[in-house]
């Protein structure tokens, strides 16, 4: 499996919507086939289409906040002894993560489709707090799929989504974890696709759903090669960019630009959730060689059953606690373009109190995983190495975890 | 070639002048035991009966089929189980068509030489599969008819005119129209006469295939669709049984019961 030179990862798939031939795809039933080619036309002229393009970049600059801040974390570096690190400050967006990215694109091609109607999932709150957002910014009402679990572990979100004037569906069935969230909102768009746009939250999901996401988070890594070469002067030999992979949008959205590079020049490290230390449960389908399966909509590895029985996962971080993983990232690891490993619960936790300690940043809990590797890595690491994090989001959602595991 | 028996199931219907009756319950619902004795015992209304293989992820099913799933998912059913149900079925009624309906990631992992080896071990007469539409269920399909395994293909509101024109083309003894935009069991928003129109359109582009309506079909609605060459009801057999739970009354009985009501309302 190989990646190919010249051509954007996202349209790197075959007629049928397969990355290197097996992952992704389009397992939806016959109602959605019509919603989703009308919407893959519709997306495909719509990013040749220059004023597209240009309302676009005009609200991620003016109300997202583009470009977001690249900053070194000399304190942290000094303690860890090894490798330069620096963060890229997506939290600093509007909103408070990278899901402002995919909420805003999708948003403007719900008002190009004519649609009053959007639907989303949500599993941190954060992808569903954003297109609350961007729903209310654009005039279109907004429905929120956010499972019963998600909602009482990430309060913070669920009360800025209701003051954006969304409605929150609690999702009772399964696990109560995003997973059900996005089952849920897909059969909400089956029932509802004649009105409605759906914005699926991450690369996840049909194969229309996954190029959108991967195309609009690319915003981040089209800002950080910019903001590297004004930092440096030229692109670092030893360049890592840590990040942490749920769905594995914010991780796409960071490597995009740099996906050409040798990968002695610039290493993907791609970091999961590995649970709590003690549980064999985990949301790291990468790391822990699941097999390849089906899950909403699309072929992946995903953690199941033998019999194909998708299995519960558990994750201190609400925002990775998901079965699956993009068909995209499934497709850099088999292509080896990226690596990937997993933190547990406790080695996040560990991270935050870290980074927090020696930083002015609060990154949340899903980006504290990628924090873990880079403590892991920085010290084994020559002085000349160049260890980036994406900090995707910002911890003010896990204020009671926080308070709970950490009494801070 | 012999004819199949979904096809002499909708020939008999034919030659009576009435729609099918066609069942659909979740293996295992409410226990493997019970769910078995359900199909023995409606076998005797419905002209056709669909079986489903469970998977927890159902992206495209309703309340009342999602409670009988995972209802016996937690009483442990396997895919094994259902094939056993389904064997033990066509043991007692050789001649009565059992269709077997799911999500494809179950027949992946099985493998679909597999999968398919299985139903013919247990004598199933076709398959549904959810999200595995035309034309990435070509092959499939096409293995499906080696094997005498019909392929039931799916038409929605949504299918354009072009479309569904292929997908007949590719389609075998049943065709298998959704009723509106919905998931199972949903209300029936649309009006059974703009069903019926939408019906006759699709029935014009081929006569001699049979052309059956499902979603939304309970005993209210039953009897203004019966032109149609076959009906499903599935939620409402669901919703019976967790009926028939709350109320600590046999399920077995009540489905059938049902079951006896729905072919009164269609002769």
């Amino acid at each position: 499996m190989k990646l190919r030179k010249g051509i954007p990862l996202i349209d790197q798939h075959d007629k049928s919507g397969f990355w290197g031939g097996k992952f992704g795809g389009n397992f939806i039933p016959e109602t959605l086939k019509k919603p989703i080619a009308d919407l893959t036309v519709l997306f495909e002229k719509l990013r040749k289409d220059k004023s597209f393009i240009r309302e676009r970049d005009y609200y991620f600059e003016n109300w997202v906040g583009a470009p977001t801040p690249f900053i070194k974390l000399n304190n942290l570096t000094r303690h860890l002894k090894g490798a330069e690190i620096w963060t890229k400050v997506v939290s600093e967006a509007n909103g408070g993560a990278h899901k402002i990215y995919n909420a805003t694109v999708h948003c403007l091609i719900a008002k190009r489709a004519g649609k009053k109607y959007i639907v989303g999932d949500t599993g941190a709150g954060y992808a569903g707090k954003m297109l609350s957002m961007a729903a209310k910014k654009f005039g279109l009402k907004c429905k929120i799929f956010m499972g019963a679990k998600d909602i009482k572990r990430q309060k913070p979100n669920c009360d800025a989504m209701k003051k954006n004037g969304a409605k929150i569906v609690p999702v009772y069935t399964g696990s109560q974890t995003l997973v059900d969230a996005v089952s849920e909102c897909m059969r909400y768009w089956v029932s509802n696709c004649d009105t409605t746009h759906m914005c699926v939250g991450s690369t996840v999901g049909p194969n229309i759903f996954v190029k959108i996401c991967g195309w609009s988070t690319s915003q981040i890594s089209r800002e950080l090669l910019v903001q590297i070469k004004k930092e440096f002067g030229s692109i670092p030999k030893k360049i890592k960019l840590l990040n942490c992979v749920g769905g594995g949008s914010s991780s796409f959205g960071f490597w995009n630009e740099f996906m050409h590079y040798n990968k002695k020049q610039i290493e993907f490290v791609g970091v999961e959730a590995g649970g709590p230390k003690r549980s064999k449960k985990h949301a790291a389908p990468l790391t822990y060689g699941s097999k390849i399966g089906i899950l909403h909509g699309a072929s992946q590895y995903v953690i199941m059953s033998p019999e194909g029985q998708i299995e519960e996962t558990e994750s201190i971080s609400a925002g990775l606690d998901y079965p699956g993983v993009s068909p995209l990232h499934c497709f850099l690891k088999d292509a080896k373009r990226a690596r990937y490993t997993a933190a547990t619960d406790e080695e996040a936790l560990s991270a935050y109190m870290l980074v927090t300690k020696f930083e002015n940043l609060n990154p949340s809990l899903e980006p504290s995983h990628a924090f873990a590797e880079a403590i892991k890595l920085a010290p084994k690491l020559s002085k000349d190495t160049v260890i980036i994090v994406n900090s995707c989001g910002d911890a003010h959602k896990d204020k009671d975890i926080l308070k709970q595991r950490l009494g801070i | 070639m012999t004819i199949s028996p979904i096809s002499l199931a909708f020939k008999k219907t034919k030659r009576e002048k009435r729609t099918a009756l066609i069942t659909f319950t979740v293996a295992g619902d409410n226990t493997k035991k019970n769910s078995l004795k359900i199909l023995n015992s409606i076998a005797k209304y419905a002209d056709i009966l669909e079986l489903s293989f469970l998977h927890n992820c159902p992206i495209a099913d309703g309340g009342q089929i999602q409670n009988s799933t995972y209802r016996s998912l937690k009483n442990g059913t396997t895919l094994k189980d259902t094939f056993q149900i389904a064997k033990r079925f066509k043991k007692n009624n050789p001649k009565k068509p059992l269709i077997l309906m799911g999500y494809y990631n179950l027949i992946y992992q099985n493998g679909e030489n597999n999968f398919l080896k299985n139903c013919k071990l247990s004598k199933v007469d076709g398959l549904i599969v959810v999200d595995l539409p035309w034309p990435e269920n070509k092959k499939f399909a096409q293995k499906c008819k080696k094997k005498s395994i019909s392929f039931v293909q799916l038409l929605s509101p949504t299918t354009s005119k072009e479309r569904m024109k292929k997908i007949i083309k590719d389609s075998h003894d049943m065709i298998y129209y959704i009723s509106m935009l919905s998931t199972t069991g949903g209300k029936l928003k649309v009006s059974p006469k703009k069903i019926l129109e939408n019906y006759s359109k699709i029935k014009k582009i081929n006569k001699s295939k049979n052309l059956v309506i499902g979603f939304g079909i309970t005993i209210k609605t039953i009897a203004s669709l019966k032109k149609a060459d076959g009906l499903v009801v599935g939620s409402a057999l669901c919703k019976e049984i967790s009926k028939s739970l709350r109320n600590r009354q046999n399920p077995v009985t009540n489905v059938n019961k049902m079951v006896s009501k729905l072919k009164n309302k269609i002769i």
